[in-house]
């Protein structure tokens, strides 16, 4: 039955391909380029720096700096310790921060330099002329008309399959036989789910692919990565159980092979969490485990803090880089603005999802090194790779409010400053 | 640059804003076309009730504002007496103390009405900071508070209170206890305001 089932899926596979290519040969790619000599001189001039809020130039001086500076023409200089002006730079960088700041910019989409045809990626959408709107009408009637029900139909052949086989497989004893078909159709059936959403995906450096008794961590931009990823290779899967659809697809998968879900109560306890992975961590006949240590989807422009729980256990980490080509779709998952259904509408009715992966080598954790210092060092990898920018800030400030301690922080080092002078002034 | 012209760049699919055209018409603020349609596109982005208008908490939700000391008084600097929604034209007010002086309007004289961004609007914005209670002078207890968001707990009360004391003592020259306007500007005579508070736009 397995080599018949493969063989219907190369089939589907192979004549959606071809269909897809002459489609994106002989409609899309035309039109995009065409589109891109003319969009340019149409459009708007847009600043050279348009990606992600470029409108200032943020002056990357210090506190201790700037305080120097401007006291050093103020009234007393070498002997006062406060200066009205003191006020200046927290002024300053106040009003920088309200004009640009690194954070709230990371949960929207990117804004695109051009426009690939989708309104939902041009927010200043105005009537430029019809030859563009023509255009765009067109693309409309094709991504709804002819791509969106394909691609349904194929997400719910693919979806069903997984399904169905991973139950029957559950009746298979354990052991050898089990573990190859569990492989087969969990690869099957993502592939399957990657034509369903027309993702071009190039796989780099395939060799880091990650081992049993690792742990794969990646940067989180949708729920899409976790398709991408699982369509390479097998992983057992980390989170928690929910309820309808998703729920029956989670408790088929861990019949066929261990998965980790968590009901919603251990979620929050973390040593249970800990152990749980850490265990199956230790069996080596056991997948390697999927995490992404953000915690919540970030828009792919840059990773933010990863979450030192998985990389407290002692195991190689295998870090992955995923990296999304906006122009013919924005895979970000917008979790405020769109709820799960809608995302994947929006996502099966783009051009496309291009992206690339990147296996980078195993690391581990050295010697004098905590989990904080080794999570670090493994997203300074991921963002290198990537290209993308690496930020210290937590994504659960996507809904929570930023902890006081970075205030207080800020209010040491001027009290300091302050203090500091004193003692230099009762030393002279 | 022409009121039409601003028309046109702002033609933005929200045609609701009726705020936009009144400020427009009264109050022209020299920034380029794509400064303003970034600066729009920002406070659209900050709104997050989608009304045309900021309350104090889309201020609050960016992060590196709201771990700042003095986050509240520049927060506060956007909304007017009694008000606690800031529309476009507030935003847009606010901002313009921070555009750096330009050199060909150092040394202008003009006749309607003296920029956003003088230097004596700037310091008027540095003591405005200071000024909780608006009443345009800075009293001793003022001082103090705004010393204490700056210090946090760090600091001793008496260590603060001597340092407001010699403050005050250095600034006030007609003894009445209390930094006025006038003498604010004085004691800050010799430092580089028209720099320290400008932030740099680009194009």
């Amino acid at each position: 039955m397995s080599p018949f089932n493969n063989l219907l899926c190369m089939l589907l596979g192979i004549s959606f391909t071809v269909w897809f290519t002459l489609l994106l040969v002989f409609i899309i790619v035309p039109a995009i380029f065409g589109l891109s000599f003319g969009i340019r001189g149409l459009y708007m001039k847009t600043p050279s720096c348009s990606l992600s809020g470029c409108i200032i130039a943020k002056e990357p001086t210090s506190l201790e700096e700037e305080l120097k500076e401007i006291r050093r023409n103020g009234p007393s200089p070498s002997t006062s310790e406060f200066e009205m002006s003191d006020t200046f730079y927290f002024c300053r960088r106040g009003i920088e921060s309200i004009v640009d700041d690194e954070v709230t910019k990371r949960f929207t989409a990117e804004e695109l330099e051009s426009w690939n045809l989708l309104t939902r990626s041009n927010y200043n959408f105005q009537h430029i002329s019809t030859r563009l709107t023509v255009l765009w009408g067109l693309g409309v009637v094709i991504r709804y008309g002819f791509l969106l029900p394909l691609r349904l139909t194929l997400a719910i052949t693919g979806v069903s399959l997984l399904v169905v086989f991973t139950t029957m497989i559950g009746f298979l004893p354990n052991g050898r036989v089990k573990h190859f078909l569990s492989e087969k159709v969990h690869l099957m059936c993502y592939r399957i789910c990657v034509r369903a959403l027309t993702a071009i995906i190039t796989y780099h450096h395939s060799e880091n692919k990650p081992k049993n008794g690792g742990i794969c961590v990646a940067n989180h931009t949708s729920p899409i990565d976790v398709i991408i990823l699982a369509s390479d290779g097998c992983y057992a899967m980390v989170g928690q159980i929910h309820g309808g659809l998703m729920g029956l697809i989670q408790k088929s998968m861990v019949k066929a092979c261990p998965h980790i879900w968590f009901e919603r109560s251990e979620v929050k306890d973390r040593h249970l969490v800990a152990k749980r992975l850490s265990d199956h961590v230790k069996d080596k006949s056991k997948l390697p485990i999927l995490i992404f240590p953000e915690g919540t989807c970030i828009n792919n422009t840059s990773v933010m803090m990863f979450k030192k729980g998985s990389f407290e256990i002692a195991s190689t980490v295998y870090p992955v880089a995923i990296k999304y080509d906006p122009r013919f779709g924005d895979a970000f998952w917008n979790s405020s603005k769109f709820g799960m259904v809608n995302y994947l509408l929006r996502m099966m009715s783009s051009w496309a999802i291009v992206c690339s992966v990147w296996y980078l080598p195993p690391m581990s954790r050295q010697e004098g090194e905590d989990a904080v210092q080794f999570a670090n060092r493994v997203k300074a990898a991921i963002a290198r790779q990537g290209g993308l920018v690496d930020l210290l800030w937590d994504g659960g400030l996507k809904r929570g409010k930023v902890k006081d301690t970075f205030k207080e922080e800020q209010q040491k080092l001027y009290s300091k400053i302050l203090v500091g002078t004193q003692e230099n002034r009762s030393r002279s | 640059m022409g009121l039409q012209g601003w028309r046109n760049v702002l033609a933005l699919k929200t045609s609701k804003n009726n705020n936009r055209a009144a400020w427009q018409r009264a109050f022209p603020v020299p920034l380029s076309h794509s400064q303003i349609t970034r600066l729009y596109s920002r406070f659209h982005s900050l709104d997050k009730g989608e009304n045309g208008a900021l309350s104090r908490e889309d201020f609050q939700r960016i992060p590196e504002l709201a771990i700042n000391p003095l986050g509240d008084r520049i927060i506060n600097a956007f909304f007017p007496e009694g008000e606690d929604q800031a529309n476009f034209r507030g935003f847009m007010r606010t901002l313009a103390h921070f555009r750096p002086v330009e050199d060909n309007e150092k040394n202008k004289d003009l006749t309607s009405g003296e920029p956003l961004n003088s230097r004596t609007n700037k310091l008027l914005f540095a003591f405005r900071l200071y000024d909780l209670d608006r009443d345009d002078k800075i009293s001793r207890d003022e001082l103090l508070q705004v010393l204490r968001m700056m210090v946090g707990v760090n600091i001793s009360d008496e260590q603060l209170g001597s340092i407001a004391d010699r403050t005050i003592q250095e600034a006030d020259t007609n003894g009445d206890m209390c930094i006025s306007f006038s003498e604010f500007i004085k004691v800050l005579e010799k430092v580089d305001v028209e720099q320290k508070m400008s932030i740099r736009f680009l194009h």
